[in-house]
């Protein structure tokens, strides 16, 4: 008859143990005065499909889906957006996306251009690398609709971009966002002349 | 103190609640550039589309689909629907049952969480507006106080 009893003790222990993690958890995030408050901790980052909050989890097919972490795991790590760097993937091999649907072989036709912006107030140019853009992307997803291909044709604002236009299209919507700051803007300014 | 079969049960249901109280999904957490799409889903009784670009983007450049097969930039600015799928454009291109799984499973695409409206997930023109918006109601609140 020991069992039955020390197995109930047992039992509620177990139960007042996870009970305390649980409260405790619930007072840390109700802190006020916490670190970070409006962070999003690492912890939450690249959710499974079934915990993102898009995804039903009631539905059959969230959990055939592939969690992003389990994909992510061997690339090369960025600060944003997908917490991936896509570029350095890509670059290094690591990803290997199609040009063509059915062509495994297919190459990207790709332009070795930079494009350097100078820029008003105290940040750096912006070097506009086409090769990193063409990797990914065919002239005629950007030329003429979204950039006129001509230097000095396309005015561009930060806050433009941040509404979702010009380098916006992408950036800040699939592509690294604007707190990448320079990645960007890597080029200085010509120290003044005395 | 004498452990009753009563004692236990509420300690048990006291347990769960706690439990239940905590793991309650929170904000969402979806992945950068998820996409979803339901202009046409719910109102035809099936769950809102999830395209999720990290995964389409592993195996195809951009420009396979927002090229070739004439995707526009904008999340809900293609006119897509089954007829059009079934019949080889859009996601219909590769969803054929060849290059990628095809159209009977559905719930694989449409897996969204119900009313979630057609959106970019993390864009920051989504994000501005929604601080513009949350600035306009407080606004709103201080005129009517």
């Amino acid at each position: 008859m020991i069992s039955l009893r020390a197995r109930a003790i047992a039992s509620i222990g177990l139960l007042a143990a996870v009970l305390a993690v649980f409260v405790h958890t619930a007072v840390a995030q109700d802190n006020p005065n916490a670190f970070n408050r409006l962070m999003k901790p690492p912890s939450e980052r690249n959710s499974p499909p079934e915990s993102d909050g898009i995804h039903d989890p009631t539905a059959d097919g969230t959990l055939m889906l592939q969690p992003p972490q389990e994909s992510f795991a061997g690339l090369p790590k960025s600060r944003s957006g997908n917490y991936v760097n896509w570029s350095k993937a890509v670059e290094n091999g690591l990803v290997t996306p199609r040009s063509d649907i059915h062509n495994p072989d297919a190459l990207p036709i790709v332009l070795d251009l930079n494009i350097v912006r100078e820029v008003k107030g105290s940040m750096p140019d912006v070097v506009y690398p086409h090769k990193q853009h063409t990797q990914w992307l065919d002239c005629s997803n950007c030329h003429p609709a979204i950039f006129i291909p001509m230097k000095g044709a396309n005015q561009i604002s930060m806050a433009s971009i941040l509404m979702g236009e010009k380098c916006g299209v992408c950036h800040g919507k699939v592509a690294f966002p604007v707190s990448e700051c320079r990645r960007c803007h890597s080029k200085p300014k010509p120290v003044d002349q005395p | 103190m004498k452990l009753s079969f009563p004692t236990i049960l509420v300690a048990l249901l006291f347990a769960f609640t706690a439990l239940m109280l905590n793991v309650t999904p929170q904000q969402a957490e979806a992945e950068y550039a998820d996409v979803v799409l339901n202009e046409y889903s719910e109102d035809a009784g099936m769950r809102p589309v999830v395209f999720p670009h990290w995964f389409h983007r592993i195996r195809f450049r951009c420009k396979v689909c927002h090229g070739d097969l004439g995707f526009q930039f904008k999340a809900g600015g293609n006119d897509i629907n089954m007829v059009k799928i079934i019949d080889g454009q859009y996601c219909g291109a590769c969803h054929d049952g060849d290059i990628a799984w095809s159209i009977e499973n559905c719930e694989l695409c449409h897996s969204g969480m119900p009313n979630t409206p057609t959106q970019v997930h993390h864009s920051t023109v989504s994000q501005l507006a929604g601080k513009l918006r949350d600035a306009a109601e407080a606004a709103d609140k201080e005129t009517e106080e």
